[in-house]
């Protein structure tokens, strides 16, 4: 890619008018731009150049798999069998025939109301925590941090050890605070959605971290004023905390809404890729249903329109949230 | 962007002053350091017992009554000796395949991403503003549809089992960086562009030599995420990966719980390890990563 241009730097929009001279028209940047010089047009080749690898993989990596997708999904392809196209069956096979689609997506549900309050809440208190003018919270931070950047999976190892039932480091714990009967985590179908949030819960300091940079950006003077008024601690917390927070809230909250619709790294680690996941399968994630069939049992064309469903399923959920915002989440003018 | 969230992180109040406080502010300050001590060792005592583990020789069982979260007794080193020379699959492959994609990934990103940013920064051409548009929709498509498909386009071209489902897509940037690396080299002077075309330069000599080194700062942030995501990646090898000599060190560990008669120590040995560099690449850029973190949920 070695595109020369002479020193006639002259024509392209981004030149400094003032250096070059008059004889141009004046920058216009509403105005859809053309290249009305040579070097416009050599300017404009360089930059479709630059292009080229963002170009290249949009076509293939998104562009043509998204069509892909459109067509696996209306036929029964298996993966060393092209598949012939067979309608609308994949679709009502998920609605109607195949128990697990039921039993996931109630598995997904709950996690959703288990996980995303529970995540949001926490991290919010965490970065309250982080917040107060007191020497030492910059190490605070940062060991907070520390879970972020390790693996799901050396995680997941982790707790999957630590939440063993019988000798577990967590129940030998509870065992010594007098909890003789303590949970069985991953090995009772009850247990097994909050063990997993526990997990989830060690990375905290992910959400306290952007909490605590929009903590960090509210105007003390609204704190200063809100005192001379004589509002208490709460009072400030509610009306000027809350409403001034509540655009990261927003971000947050649609962050870990995606994120639990989809979550399935660490569930393969603990209920393994084939079997029942989970006692009961209480561990069977949406993704962990369109994994199986579409890798392990190679039913492309099924898992194909089992993400369509998901994606159908997370749009609705943005879309009711985005209906919330108006009504919750305070913009500064 | 990213400096932005850097000192609005770091621009903390001054610490009160020595000397006595005053009862309540004394209480309100034991309360703060009570609650941030015990999620320490919430996240603390985790790390420590999978020391602990690791650190016994095979013949100590590994889970005690009561429960050893720090290292006290056993100073066995030898255990991590073990679990990268283990015969059959010995963890210093998986280190090697991981940190070899990582570095591929790291790469890739850098350049394309870079590459990508650059004209949208800096350049006109028609189209301009759909193609940024288009990069920003990107991000908004469902990776679970594409997961299907790019799967049969990989088994399609034969690339299952190796490791170009892994390294090739990264040359072809992520919306996020081009975001992120865009709004980095508009802070970057024209008139710097502007010399150097004086002198002759080119626009491939304009990136290379003057935007290139000048987004430093930026491309750290890149890198870092990059190393962060490829080292971490457990779903990409599993979709793709079938020879274990290829395997990642997360694949590689992802077996281990559901094997029989496991030997916690190494497999905690191994888990360590597989920790160790992404903690390291955040001692070493805690700060630029924090406040790169913090400015995106500004912006939300």
């Amino acid at each position: 890619m070695g595109m020369q241009l002479g020193s006639q730097g002259v024509g392209g929009e981004g030149v400094d008018l003032s250096a070059v001279g008059g004889g141009l028209e004046p920058r216009r940047p509403h105005l859809r731009w053309r290249p009305s010089t040579a070097a416009g047009r050599i300017e404009e080749r360089a930059a479709y150049a630059f292009l080229l690898p963002w170009l290249a993989g949009l076509l293939l990596f998104l562009a043509i798999p998204l069509g892909v997708a459109v067509w696996l999904s209306l036929t029964d392809d298996q993966l060393l069998r092209p598949g012939r196209f067979i309608g609308l069956d994949n679709y009502a096979r998920a609605f109607t025939r195949d128990p697990s689609f039921y039993k996931s997506l109630s598995v997904t549900i709950t996690w959703i109301f288990l996980a995303v309050p529970l995540f949001l809440v926490t991290g919010l208190l965490v970065a309250l925590l982080l917040n107060q003018r007191l020497p030492g919270m910059t190490f605070f931070r940062t060991v907070l941090y520390v879970p972020a950047v390790l693996s799901g999976v050396a995680i997941a190892v982790l707790w999957f050890t630590l939440l063993n039932g019988d000798i577990g480091a967590v129940n030998q714990l509870l065992r010594q605070v007098g909890i003789s009967d303590p949970p069985q985590w991953f090995q009772d179908s009850r247990w097994a959605l909050p063990a997993v949030a526990l997990m989830g819960l060690w990375g905290v300091g992910t959400n306290a971290i952007i909490y605590l940079a929009g903590l960090q950006n509210i105007n003390p003077e609204l704190y200063e004023a809100a005192g001379m008024d004589g509002a208490g601690p709460l009072q400030k917390f509610r009306h000027i905390t809350l409403p001034m927070l509540s655009p990261t809230m927003f971000f947050l909250l649609i962050g870990e809404l995606t994120a639990a619709l989809v979550i399935i790294g660490p569930i393969i680690v603990i209920s393994g890729a084939g079997g029942a996941a989970g006692p009961a399968d209480s561990l069977l994630f949406y993704m962990l249903l369109l994994y199986r069939r579409g890798f392990v049992e190679g039913q492309l064309g099924y898992a194909a329109a089992l993400a369509w469903i998901l994606t159908v399923i997370g749009l609705i959920l943005v879309w009711i949230t985005f209906r919330f915002e108006r009504r919750f989440v305070y913009y500064q003018a | 962007m990213t400096s932005i969230g850097a000192e609005s992180i770091s621009r903390r109040a001054p610490a009160p002053a020595r000397g006595r406080w005053p009862p309540r502010r004394l209480a309100h300050a034991a309360f703060v350091y009570g609650c941030l001590i015990l999620l320490t060792l919430f996240i603390a005592l985790p790390l420590g017992w999978m020391l602990t583990a690791a650190l016994k020789p095979a013949h100590v069982p590994v889970f005690t009554v009561p429960t050893q979260w720090f290292p006290t007794t056993y100073f066995n080193l030898g255990t991590f000796v073990d679990a990268l020379l283990r015969p059959g699959e010995p963890y210093l492959r998986f280190v090697g395949n991981t940190l070899f994609l990582a570095v591929i990934n790291i790469i890739g990103a850098v350049l394309s991403n870079s590459l990508i940013a650059y004209p949208f920064s800096r350049l006109n051409f028609r189209g301009k503003n759909i193609l940024f548009a288009l990069v920003i929709a990107t991000m908004l498509l469902p990776a679970p549809v594409l997961l299907i498909p790019q799967f049969l386009l990989f088994f399609n071209l034969g690339w299952y089992g190796t490791y170009l489902p892994l390294t090739v897509p990264a040359f072809t940037g992520n919306a996020f960086f081009i975001f992120l690396l865009r709004q980095y080299m508009r802070t970057i002077p024209k008139e710097l562009d502007e010399a150097a075309r004086i002198d002759g330069a080119g626009y491939w000599t304009i990136y290379w030599r003057i935007i290139l080194p000048l987004s430093a700062p930026a491309l750290v942030v890149v890198a870092v995420f990059t190393f962060l995501g490829s080292w971490n990646d457990f779903f990409g090898p599993l979709l793709y990966l079938d020879d274990p000599h290829l395997f990642t060190l997360a694949l590689a560990l992802s077996t281990e719980v559901s094997r029989r008669g496991t030997e916690w120590n190494i497999v905690m040995a191994a888990n360590l390890i597989s920790m160790l560099p992404p903690l390291v690449v955040y001692a070493l850029s805690q700060r630029r990563l924090l406040g790169g973190i913090a400015s995106v949920g500004i912006r939300g």
